[in-house]
């Protein structure tokens, strides 16, 4: 019940930002008779009427996961927006080794094989992905190796 | 006899050596993909189309790898299903009911060979059926106006909703969510910016690639760590594998008839394959009656849904290629690809490059017949990637879809969003509510608003204009139907919970 109220609620909310921002869409010279803002607008009225029915008439809650287990999702996702930014100036090898081993540790937690499936994911993507493939990816940072 | 000649250019296409080394190696892929718990045809295509992409192949040569990836995962999802219990993918649902209680009885060999075999006669047919009916429908389709078009993209966002969630409201807000997303960037009329929030990154839009491998692949990911691999049993040992002739032949008009229910199943926007092998089992259930025995491991229980599944996923290519418009979750992946690869889908593609629609079907009977030959006799290779534990196989696929995101634009902006994707598809399919038409919304949120506007744009601001012609209204009265329809068939349509041991 309450899940679904709190989304409700948020949605209704986007939308009305959503439809607040769409209004202030600059329209140019070249007119057509909907113009650019009306079809957002009526995005924005159809899904605040949604929302008002899921705030309304809320099914049943969903199971959410347990503390550890929340725990285990946010590391997951702090670990892979990390990974995102480290990708282009560390090169490949190094933080794929991380991520993929961190990741493998919060679906089963042994720190060995975890380790190991962190390396042997990293180069054995780098190498198929690489030579194989032949993507441009680069190894490690350029200012390592000139 | 155009079709005859249209198939001889398209196999003069699909037969060259490169064309079938790429069919064949995709066919592998896709059983593998298929095969793998927790990756399907949606995910398992979705991580691929931006590697491919990179790759740098002609638009047949991608479309014939990734259509044999798609055919081959439609057919590795029976493995798991079988063997596991597990469901690679929705659609692949209704083979568990009666599939592993027949492996577990110990006969996993012949569960898997009849599937294969139920999967082929299902694909073949609808490919068959593809090739009747979509020029018919590609000829049709030059009737549709912008009005005609808004109709009908607004009956596969109905219908889709419909079928693909519990709750109207839920599916229409995951609607708006794709659409609302697609809007976002500059306006194709005007050239104006729009709801970009002043961020430069966001003036070129989102790209579709980014929320699909984001929604599917990465959500994936995060269900998985929840789960902490618990899913991971082990299964059903496989001892020999024998063809079962007999149950082959007891099947045979099962298959016909699920081959055909799933293949009308998948040809309605939005439908998709679900609702193919749902209808199909069902179909098949009620034909049997109490005495048939389904739910208990029966073969027939298990050539219904597998040949419906596999007619569904043909016969989702039909509305996708004539219309642009996708029937189900897969096909909107692959309608991504064929956007990524510049190739419009539409009437005009089959007049104008007959070599991509024919090489596709030619690669697509190619593929059919690849597959077959690949799962009887291969059957045991793909059971030992079941064996590849969660650990290392998500870790895998989370830097596949990064190492493809990347690789397309090279911005950490994308990486980003595809983890905000990620996250978001999480959450949406925590409370019930279906990520597939957010894709959908994505997908086809532009046309949409350009099929509106160019309808007002003739009509000189006329909303009548939208019904004004007799196609238009039967759109309209069919995406009413969908929508509203499913609410008071809930209860005939309950579908059944999965078999626990």
């Amino acid at each position: 019940m309450a899940s679904d109220r709190i989304f409700g609620l948020i949605i209704l909310f986007v939308a009305l930002a959503y439809i607040a921002s769409a209004t202030q869409i600059q329209s140019s010279f070249l007119a057509d008779p909907v113009g650019p803002r009306a079809f957002p607008i009526l995005i924005g009225a159809v899904c605040i009427l949604s929302s008002l029915v899921l705030i309304f008439r809320p099914d049943p809650d969903p199971e959410w996961p347990k503390r550890a287990t929340f725990w285990a999702l946010l590391i997951s996702i702090i670990v892979l927006v990390a990974y995102a930014y480290a990708l282009k100036p560390l090169g490949f090898i190094v933080p794929t080794a991380f991520a993929a081993g961190i990741m493998s540790y919060q679906i089963s937690p042994n720190l060995r094989t975890a380790m190991l499936a962190g390396t042997g994911l990293s180069t054995g993507l780098f190498v198929i992905f690489k030579f194989i493939l032949g993507l441009g990816l680069i190894a490690f940072p350029k200012e390592l190796f000139g | 006899m155009d079709i005859i000649q249209n198939l001889s250019l398209g196999f003069s296409i699909a037969l060259s050596p490169y064309t079938l080394m790429l069919a064949i190696a995709g066919c592998f892929i896709g059983t593998i993909i298929g095969s793998l718990p927790g990756l399907g045809p949606s995910n398992g295509v979705a991580i691929l189309i931006p590697i491919t992409f990179t790759l740098g192949l002609d638009a047949t040569s991608a479309l014939v790898l990734m259509t044999s990836v798609y055919y081959g995962a439609m057919y590795g999802g029976r493995i798991s299903s079988i063997l596991l219990n597990i469901p690679g993918d929705e659609p692949a649902l209704m083979t568990t009911l009666d599939g592993y209680p027949m492996a577990k009885a110990g006969r996993a060999g012949d569960a898997l060979v009849l599937s294969g075999v139920a999967s082929f006669v299902g694909a073949f047919l609808a490919t068959v059926g593809l090739i009747l009916l979509a020029p018919l429908l590609a000829r049709v389709a030059y009737l549709f106006g912008p009005a005609e078009y808004f109709a009908l993209y607004l009956l596969a966002f109905c219908t889709l909703g419909g079928m693909s969630s519990n709750n109207q409201a839920k599916s229409a807000i995951a609607s708006c969510i794709g659409l609302g997303i697609a809007m976002i960037g500059v306006d194709n009329n005007s050239g104006m910016p729009r709801l970009t929030g002043g961020s430069l990154h966001m003036m070129d839009g989102v790209d579709f690639l980014v929320a699909i491998v984001g929604l599917f692949a990465i959500a994936e990911v995060f269900f998985f760590i929840e789960g902490r691999g618990k899913n991971s049993s082990i299964g059903i040992k496989l001892d020999k594998v024998t063809i079962p002739w007999k149950d082959i032949n007891a099947t045979k008009w099962t298959m016909l008839r699920s081959s055909f229910v799933g293949f009308f199943a998948g040809i309605l926007p939005g439908a998709g394959a679900s609702l193919g092998s749902f209808l199909a089992y069902m179909t098949e259930k009620s034909i049997a009656g109490p005495k048939g025995g389904f739910g208990t491991g029966v073969p027939k229980g298990i050539a219904a849904p597998e040949a419906g599944n596999n007619a569904a996923a043909g016969g989702a290519l039909v509305p996708m290629l004539t219309l642009g418009v996708p029937g189900s979750g897969t096909t909107a992946v692959l309608l991504a690809l064929l956007m990524t690869l510049n190739i419009t889908p539409g009437p005009t593609l089959f007049a104008d490059r007959p070599e991509v629609v024919w090489g596709l079907i030619a690669s697509l009977l190619i593929a059919n017949v690849v597959l077959l030959l690949m799962n009887v006799p291969m059957v045991r290779i793909f059971v030992k990637v079941l064996m590849v534990p969660p650990r290392i196989l998500l870790p895998g696929v989370t830097m596949v879809s990064f190492v493809g995101i990347y690789s397309l634009s090279g911005s950490y902006f994308d990486l980003l969003l595809m983890v905000g994707f990620g996250a978001l598809g999480y959450i949406l399919r925590k409370l019930d509510i279906p990520t597939v038409p957010v894709i959908l919304g994505i997908l086809l949120g532009g046309n949409m608003e350009n099929a509106l506007r160019r309808a007002m744009v003739l009509s000189d601001g006329d909303a009548s204009f939208l019904f004004s012609s007799p196609i238009a209204i039967g759109l309209w009265i069919a995406a009413i139907l969908g929508f509203v329809a499913p609410m008071f068939l809930r209860s005939v349509l309950q579908k059944p919970q999965r078999v626990s041991d």
